[in-house]
């Protein structure tokens, strides 16, 4: 069977990790690939790298930091931030990047989906959806957040697999950070409305609300503070949803 | 040992060569007959699209020299589903070396199928040592299905081949550059051959 994905986020900077992990068992928390080294000996399904870097250096650090990781690391992962042009992506999939996710980019200039999915192959793009629960409904925003998009997170999750998309990343912007649980509502509708698998990212807080948003009908489930806190560990998490009867490789 | 990874720029070329660094073992880029022929063993990774790959071998008069081979020859993801006989992507004439088709997934289940999913009914020397139900890593639309080729199975949720050979043409559907230590071992295993 085919198992639901369990996907750790590292945020970087300058080809560093940001966000102050805590960790015991390696020598250097700030190193994204013995961070993620670790991880993949715990048992992450996948790994999502979020570059965050703003400065002119970024494309040259991100590419030598895709280059190190994919050297070391034995199992698939994602490159997202800042991606908005066909060279970006092939210079990170020539260096061993698995997948890239577009975001901002995307809904500037929705034709770059399908000019990354013609030239790529669908599998190596995730389009990144960013939405938040309005009193009208679920809505798609940007700029970290900030700006209402105007469209639709049904609509816009719809269009992008029309446009290539092999992928979706959905973020909950409601629940980004509260530790409250996924948004299982939209996360659910989502995934059964679109052929393609749906991530879910936002409120993880505890092991049973993995369980509750595969329930849902999420096909992976993404979260970064929790992991790098070590506040739910990834064996223990898996163990605990093996349990609850949800496919999972252990 | 002299390996030869083929290079038609339609591959994940990068990650193969340093699934091969972790094991120690070195490979050599290239399109050039003279040496692929001379190698000990062949690579043939790919991803993307199945029309364009098969214009991108033409190209490099690969399509007439890779059947030709004889050395033990190891297809990846997309590199499996070119040897194959005919693809319903693109309606596409792929290089017939393993006479299998290679079909579209039911509309009724999510495509691509993505992710870590189960090998069984493992048979031949590639997947020594490796356990019933060991997982690997997929990502494809299109399949090829089970035939007396199959020498490993998966599910979505009907069986289909994870892995072929014929003759001397070995050829995995999943990733074994990025299938931890099992997909490690199952490279090694084809060095090995």
């Amino acid at each position: 069977m085919l198992t639901k994905r369990i996907i750790p986020c590292l945020d970087i900077k300058n080809g560093r990790t940001v966000k102050g992990v805590r960790f015991e068992d390696i020598r250097d928390a700030g190193d994204p690939v013995e961070l993620a080294a670790l991880y993949a000996k715990q048992g992450a399904d996948e790994l999502v790298f979020l570059d965050i870097t703003a400065t002119n250096e970024k494309r040259k650090t991100l590419v030598e930091l895709v280059r190190e990781v994919a050297r070391y690391i034995d199992i698939p992962f994602t490159v997202g931030g800042g991606i908005s042009a066909v060279e970006d992506v092939e210079v990170l999939l020539q260096n061993g990047a698995d997948k890239v996710s577009v975001n901002s980019s995307a809904i500037h200039r929705p034709e770059l989906i399908t000019e990354l999915a013609s030239r790529f192959g669908s599998q190596c793009v995730t389009v990144a959806i960013d939405t938040k629960s309005t009193p009208e409904g679920w809505k798609v925003f940007s700029k970290a957040g900030t700006m209402d998009t105007g469209l639709w997170a049904m609509d816009w999750a719809k269009e992008v697999v029309e446009r290539g998309a092999g992928e979706i990343l959905l973020t909950s912007m409601s629940n980004d950070g509260t530790k409250n649980g996924f948004a299982l509502d939209i996360t659910g509708e989502i995934s059964r409305n679109v052929i393609v698998p749906v991530i879910a990212s936002g409120g993880a807080g505890n092991a049973q609300h993995f369980l509750d948003v595969f329930e849902a009908g999420a096909d992976a489930a993404l979260a970064a503070s929790i992991f790098h806190f070590q506040e739910v560990p990834l064996p223990g998490l898996k163990q605990f949803l093996a349990e609850n009867k949800i496919d999972i490789r252990i | 040992m002299k390996i030869v990874i083929v290079d038609y720029k339609a591959g994940n070329v990068q990650s193969v060569l340093f699934a091969l660094e972790r094991l120690g073992a070195q490979a050599t880029v290239s399109s050039n007959a003279e040496e692929i022929k001379s190698a000990d063993k062949v690579i043939f990774p790919g991803v993307g699209e199945a029309s364009s790959a098969m214009r991108a071998l033409k190209a490099n008069n690969l399509d007439t020299l890779l059947p030709t081979l004889t050395q033990p020859f190891l297809g990846v993801c997309l590199g499996m589903q070119l040897l194959c006989q005919h693809s319903e992507e693109g309606d596409t004439e792929m290089l017939n070396i393993i006479p299998v088709p290679v079909r579209k997934f039911d509309a009724a289940i999510k495509v691509p199928h993505m992710g870590w999913n189960n090998l069984h009914h493992l048979k031949s020397g590639l997947f020594a040592g490796i356990k019933e139900d060991e997982y690997a890593y997929f990502v494809h639309s299109f399949y090829a299905p089970v035939t007396e080729h199959t020498i490993a199975q998966s599910s979505y949720p009907e069986p289909f081949s994870a892995a072929l050979q014929y003759k001397n043409f070995y050829a995995v559907q999943f990733h074994t550059e990025k299938s931890g230590p099992a997909g490690a071992h199952i490279l090694q295993n084809f060095l090995n051959l």
